[in-house]
């Protein structure tokens, strides 16, 4: 239960970081918060013969608003996207999603890039990612460049990053002042990893009905899926329980590779996906303000 | 592997070192510090033995390696009673019989001490949801919870 040898580099700014990945290649990993790494070193399901530990990189952790999105460094540390006031009045469903992520002595040190870089298909931030349209920004020796959500996250631990490329930061655009937000999830305990969970955002039309609505499902397949023969479902139809409960069974449409472990079988996961749908609904309608 | 100058504070000491990149602080702390205080239970981060405060806020000590650790200030268990005199957290374990073997304690109070810090007068709820990371194998869950219950008390009494 201890890591195998490796090099530590703290590198001062984001060039020096690319320099150092580009020159070690593959071998070489990244150090975010180190909460899901350092017990994969533990493990030893990841042998690095480098870590690049970012946390001394100025201008990573910053937070803030541009255009009708909220920008966050890949850096910024969970727990401040827990009580951040700029995060609590323009998009409380990062800060509620970031309330289910691990326990506070995770979050505490646990980044937003680092979680979703690792993309583990049972974590909350990439199913918020993919619900809002978020757009992920990447450095690397070519530049920058930018990812939708929906083309970043690849499959289990597996996204659009190449080697020597580093997130730096995700752009979040604001749900417009009719939607309302939603995120529910079934675990074990507080803290655990979902064995089913659901990110909604559901926008009100002028006549009660819904305009648009995202789905986002994790914990229930190799990668976060967005339902949307369930959003189909939704569009046109009154906020009402009968519709959320009809979107809600139309959701495991999504799944084709279904997750199955010791935690929660394929079977049961699907049986809970309707469950938390509906939850992230019926959170998303109280939420709509009127217009 | 190249060693790692560092420069951190344990319990007000101010300690430089020279570690080996993959260990851990939580190692550190127990090896070359020899606080044996701080339990190393699953070393992957799922028990919350490990746990300290760093910079005042609770992390687990086996999830952080000692060089990212290089500025900053721990405070362990050993560091909490002061001349002899228990924390009021540590006093509250005693009198609500929160401990049995012992193992969990000093991740649980670092932890309850975290909490009572940012929130002095926690929910059932609450306290339960801020002491979920870390595992009591004796199930001694309700004492645990009652501990933090009598030690908010006292420590708004005190105040």
């Amino acid at each position: 239960m201890k890591p195998p040898a490796f090099a530590y580099e703290r590198p001062q700014s984001l060039h020096e970081a690319l320099e150092i990945l580009a020159r070690e290649g593959a071998e070489a990993r990244p150090l975010a918060g180190g909460q899901s790494l350092i017990p994969m070193l533990a493990l030893r399901l990841a042998r690095p013969t480098l870590l690049v530990d970012l946390g001394e990189i100025a201008g990573l952790d910053e937070l803030s608003l541009d255009d009708g999105t909220l920008v966050a460094g890949a850096m910024v540390r969970q727990r401040r996207l827990e009580r951040d006031p700029l995060v609590a009045h323009h998009l409380p469903l990062l800060a509620a999603a970031t309330r289910l992520v691990g326990h506070p002595a995770i979050r505490n040190r646990g980044t937003l890039g680092g979680s979703l870089a690792h993309a583990d298909p049972s974590a909350e931030y990439p199913a918020v990612a993919l619900a809002l349209e978020a757009e992920l920004v990447i450095r690397g020796p070519g530049g920058e460049r930018s990812v939708p959500a929906r083309e970043f996250f690849l499959g289990p631990f597996t996204t659009a990053l190449a080697d020597g490329e580093l997130l730096t930061a995700v752009r979040f655009p604001l749900p417009s002042a009719a939607t309302g937000w939603g995120i529910a999830e079934v675990a074990r305990r507080h803290g655990d990893f979902a064995l089913a969970g659901a990110v909604t955002l559901v926008e009100r039309a002028a006549d009660g009905t819904c305009a648009r609505a995202a789905i986002a499902l994790f914990g229930v397949a190799t990668r976060p899926v967005r339902a949307t023969a369930a959003e189909q479902a939704l569009v046109g139809q009154p906020l009402t329980a009968e519709t959320f409960h009809e979107a809600a069974v139309r959701a495991t449409e999504a799944i084709d590779e279904p997750l199955s472990d010791v935690h929660g079988s394929a079977v049961y996961r699907k049986q809970i996906v309707p469950v938390v749908v509906r939850r992230a609904l019926e959170a998303a309608a109280q939420r709509v303000q009127a217009t | 592997m190249e060693r790692v100058p560092i420069t951190v504070t344990v319990n007000g000491r101010r300690i430089s070192a020279v570690v080996e990149p993959r260990m851990t602080l939580a190692d550190f702390l127990r090896e070359e510090l020899g606080l044996t205080g701080t339990k190393l239970g699953c070393e992957h981060g799922v028990c919350g033995s490990c746990t300290v405060l760093w910079d005042g806020a609770a992390v687990r000590s086996c999830l952080v390696l000692a060089a990212q650790a290089d500025g900053a200030t721990i405070t362990t268990i050993e560091g909490l009673a002061t001349d002899g005199t228990l924390h009021p957290v540590q006093e509250a374990f005693w009198e609500a019989h929160a401990l049995q073997c012992g193992f969990c304690t000093p991740g649980m109070v670092l932890t309850a001490v975290a909490l009572l810090a940012e929130n002095p007068n926690p929910s059932e709820e609450e306290i339960r949801e801020a002491l979920s990371g870390n595992l009591c194998r004796c199930t001694g869950y309700q004492n645990i919870v009652r501990a933090v219950q009598l030690a908010a008390r006292h420590e708004r009494a005190d105040t």
